[in-house]
């Protein structure tokens, strides 16, 4: 692959920039490279996607951290600063953590933060009722929106029925076991 | 020279019930280049890779080495006892000298990341090399389907199932609201990243590749080289993969993956037309040349022989006569890999021996192939 700025050298650096939702690769030679100041400042064999997504944080507001105060993993003591440093969680229980951080995160690398895939079988019967109550709250918002107070009211009470069967309201993420 | 053109050896390696060795490994070319499966004279072959981890252990970049040693051992034993990985064997990567590691890498079996520390890693793979997991990778578990062919539908039912059996064993990290979760967050979600490695040698040569990258990746995937993530492109081979893993299930991710991989096949099959009618004979010479060079050559760089491979590939692909099957030319690119030369030698080699010693196994290898009776077919 030719250099996309020079289009004569071999591209034999490639980074991948994700704005707005959309990523986009860049693939360019050495020289064009450091000409354009896009030498990553780590060794490029070892620029990893991880790190990317560390440099994402330096768009995002940082102010909010200063107000809260710093965040730190109850299970497995990762800070959230060590996050921002290497773009990589400590473990499972990091997401419940610093979820109102990696909520706009996610958004912004993957267009949404909803999982609509596969699930491991024994949270078969609890993904069921959050898919379907996430499907009502969609639908309640939309009948609102179109100002349907009857359509509203009803989902209303599908939601109540569904949050009363749910063995532990409100806390969909706590980890089984 | 031990070169061997295993032809009519079972697509799947189904007789093979020994787990696989190292020796094993390397006494057969991976499977999954045997030029079978649909659209395989484009589309060398489809890889579906699941990443997960443990749900109370740390991710690995944050555990202890004995933390690892569990998490290692507790995968191994569920992947002993998985049916769909019946036969398979694990392999200790920590215990590894770096030349089986680097082997394992050319194989595509693991990551670079996977084979670089010393720390308790491991690769369980299952016999025909269809399905393998990575253990204490950049996650717990990888989990790696890979055939040959543009396959994604079989390639993702290898992989969902051996997910399933795991997961009755193991208990997955996973999130309601974001699915399977990951130490980096590009992989929550369904955790899995689908990928064809294409051959497309005549948008290159029409210049029309750029337009058609920048094409693939507006459509949000990513494109990579031969050997993933930082890989540079050789060969006109490029590796097409999703980029996001959450919000589109894994059916949906998977055709969007199947539609845009289609939509280049045809892109790529008009600029072959355009090639054959307006520079035929330039084509023919270009093919022939590599194929000369490949064929009688004395020394040989691993990436030249990844070139010569690419232009005698469009030459198969376009029914030229007298050329190899294009299941040898595939088997090359991986065999001539310097990892995959040094064990076969048994021995390290320094750069201009190894250049001089991959030349005389093209010749060998491609002299067996010619000899032996065209083997499986690619057609789709």
């Amino acid at each position: 692959m030719l250099c996309q700025i020079c289009n004569k050298s071999p591209a034999t650096m490639h980074f991948t920039e994700i704005q707005e939702n959309r990523s986009s690769e860049l693939h360019v030679c050495q020289a064009c490279a450091q000409e354009k100041g896009l030498t990553p400042q780590v060794n490029p064999k070892n620029f990893s996607v991880s790190e990317l997504v560390a440099k994402m944080f330096d768009d995002m507001a940082t102010g909010e951290e200063e107000k809260i105060g710093p965040v730190q993993c109850p299970s497995c003591g990762m800070q959230y600063t060590a996050f921002k440093d290497t773009g990589r969680l400590g473990c499972a229980e990091c997401y419940a953590t610093f979820q109102a951080k990696l909520r706009p995160l996610l958004r912004r690398i993957h267009g949404s933060t909803r999982h609509t895939g596969k699930h491991p079988s024994a949270d078969g019967e609890a993904v069921a009722r959050t898919r379907q109550m996430q499907r009502l709250q969609d639908e309640l918002q939309r009948a609102i929106d179109r100002e349907d107070f009857e359509r509203a009211a009803e989902l209303r009470d599908q939601i109540r029925v569904l949050e009363a069967a749910a063995p532990h309201p409100g806390n969909p993420s706590s980890p089984r076991g | 020279m031990e070169a061997r053109f295993d032809q009519g050896q079972g697509d799947e390696g189904a007789a093979r019930t020994d787990p696989p060795t190292l020796a094993s490994l390397l006494a057969q070319p991976s499977p999954w280049l045997d030029g079978s499966g649909s659209k395989s004279e484009i589309v060398l072959s489809t890889r579906v890779r699941l990443a997960r981890n443990l749900r109370h252990e740390p991710f690995t970049h944050r555990a202890r080495e004995d933390q690892l040693r569990g998490v290692l051992q507790r995968i191994e034993r569920a992947a002993a006892r998985c049916t769909s990985l019946t036969g398979g064997a694990f392999l200790p990567m920590h215990e590894l000298g770096p030349l089986e590691r680097r082997f394992l890498v050319e194989r595509h079996l693991v990551s670079h990341e996977l084979s670089d520390v010393a720390r308790p890693r491991g690769l369980f793979v299952a016999p025909g090399e269809r399905l393998s997991i990575m253990i204490n990778e950049e996650d717990h578990l990888r989990l790696q389907s890979l055939v040959s062919g543009l396959m994604l539908g079989d390639a993702w039912s290898l992989a969902d199932q051996a997910d399933d059996d795991l997961d009755g064993a193991l208990e997955y990290a996973y999130h309601e609201e974001w699915g399977y979760l990951t130490a980096c967050p590009t992989n929550a979600g369904t955790g899995m990243r689908a990928s064809a490695l294409i051959h497309l040698p005549a948008l290159v040569l029409t210049k029309q590749i750029e337009k058609v990258l920048k094409g693939i990746m507006q459509m949000g995937l990513a494109v990579r080289g031969l050997y993933g993530e930082g890989s540079e492109v050789v060969g006109n081979l490029f590796q097409i993969s999703n980029q996001t893993t959450l919000g589109l299930s894994e059916k949906e991710t998977l055709e969007s993956l199947e539609r845009v991989t289609r939509q280049i096949l045809t892109a790529e099959e008009r600029a072959r037309e355009t090639l054959l009618r307006d520079a035929r004979i330039q084509i023919e010479d270009k093919v022939y040349r590599a194929f000369g060079s490949l064929r009688y050559g004395r020394t040989m760089a691993s990436a030249e022989v990844v070139n010569l491979c690419s232009a005698v590939r469009l030459g198969v692909a376009i029914a030229l006569p007298e050329l190899p099957p294009l299941r040898a030319l595939n088997e090359l690119l991986v065999l001539t890999q310097p990892a995959h030369l040094q064990r076969r030698l048994g021995k390290a080699l320094e750069q201009p021996e190894r250049n001089v010693h991959r030349a005389d196994f093209v010749r060998d290898y491609l002299a067996r192939a010619m000899a032996a009776p065209r083997a499986t077919g690619g057609e789709s």
